[in-house]
């Protein structure tokens, strides 16, 4: 077959892939987005002793810690849905983060310092987890103490739906809050990562 | 579906494509201005964007226009010749070849885009309409005529010898 009669299938195959140079290209695409202002959301992750976690950040600060178990993909989704969608991954704005949990899961960090964007909570659920820095760290508290803590004492279910649906783990602790009978109750990281933090922080 | 994808799978599945179609059309240099500038044009403009919108063919409309941009700010334009050069090396059978690309950076403006955005980019004619302006037989004869005119100017005459056409 001569090469004019395939043609369009050469035309096709004439500009082979060029990962690398593409690779570079997204990086500069994330710097200049976040120099001109329109990266509403920047995300990486991070590897833990508790499994990869997802962190995103508006320009406002940390908005989102996810747990593997949560999906990556579908919390990347959702936050286009309810932030914007005009995320990259863009590992720079998440580099103190990345840092100050490299220095917590080595024992070193005891309060995390980030600014924190809380807009994916409200109401009661945001007064639950808005108190959770309260629980010091090695310390816990109840669910019953931290319901009377964010001021509804008979909101002890409404606690446990807070926690479970905390979008920042590990840096608002709602790993500190257990059962008032002394066992873990759940977590939305799963148990073992509850009980890894608590082992890390009872350690130290 | 009411609600868009992250960017950033926007940049994963079209990057590539957005890419092969700079280098198509500006040829070598610039492609990298040309593919910045158009994903960033697109990430300001896309929280606008109808949840139904095609977006690759969105995406080459804006490269499309920044590769122009391209071009002016660089102070040239692309010069059609129907020269042939005499020596060229002969075309690779299969994989990708220097000689075809750089025979399409040599196609005059019209037949080029309809080329790259048909043939390279993989657009139907109609969506190459929508870009170039004008009717979807126009850009079809535009994409013939480049091909008619890639069959002229490449592989060059030495390698043609016994080709009965």
């Amino acid at each position: 077959m001569s090469i004019h009669d395939d043609l369009p299938r050469h035309l096709a195959q004439a500009y082979p892939d060029t990962p690398d140079e593409l690779r570079r290209l997204r990086e500069r695409l994330a710097d200049a987005a976040q120099t001109e202002g329109i990266l509403d959301v920047a995300y990486r992750t991070v590897d833990t002793p508790v499994g990869p976690l997802l962190l995103a950040a508006t320009e406002q600060g940390l908005v989102r810690v996810a747990y593997l178990a949560e999906d990556h993909d579908a919390v990347l989704q959702t936050l286009a849905e309810r932030i914007s969608p005009r995320i990259l991954h863009a590992p720079a704005r998440l580099d103190t983060t990345a840092r100050e949990l490299e220095e917590y899961f080595t024992g070193a960090r005891h309060t995390f310092d980030v600014p924190l964007d809380w807009r994916l909570s409200a109401g009661f659920r945001a007064a639950v987890l808005h108190r959770l820095p309260d629980i010091g760290y090695g310390h816990t508290a109840s669910y019953a103490a931290v319901a009377a803590l964010a001021g509804n004492p008979k909101a002890v279910r409404a606690v446990g739906t807070a926690c479970a649906t905390n979008p920042l783990p590990v840096v608002v602790p709602c790993h500190r809050v257990v059962r008032s009978d002394g066992s873990m109750g759940g977590y939305l990281g799963g148990i073992e990562a509850k009980r890894t933090l608590l082992t890390l922080e009872t350690a130290a | 579906m009411t609600s868009k994808e992250p960017f950033e799978t926007v940049v994963a599945v079209h990057g590539a494509t957005v890419l092969r179609v700079c280098r198509a059309v500006l040829g070598p240099g610039d492609v990298d201005d040309a593919w910045s500038e158009t994903f960033l044009s697109a990430m300001r403009a896309y929280p606008d964007l109808p949840a139904d919108a095609n977006v690759e063919a969105w995406l080459v409309t804006i490269a499309h226009r920044k590769a122009i941009d391209v071009v002016r700010a660089a102070g040239r334009r692309a010069i059609p010749t129907e020269q042939i050069p005499d020596t060229a090396a002969t075309p690779a059978l299969d994989g990708p070849d220097p000689g075809l690309v750089e025979a399409v950076t040599r196609l005059p403006a019209k037949q080029r885009h309809a080329v790259v955005y048909h043939y390279v980019a993989g657009l139907p004619h109609v969506e190459v309409a929508a870009i170039l302006g004008g009717s979807t037989d126009a850009a079809r004869r535009a994409a013939a005529d480049g091909i008619a005119t890639l069959r002229r100017t490449y592989p060059p005459i030495t390698a043609r010898k016994g080709e009965n056409r």
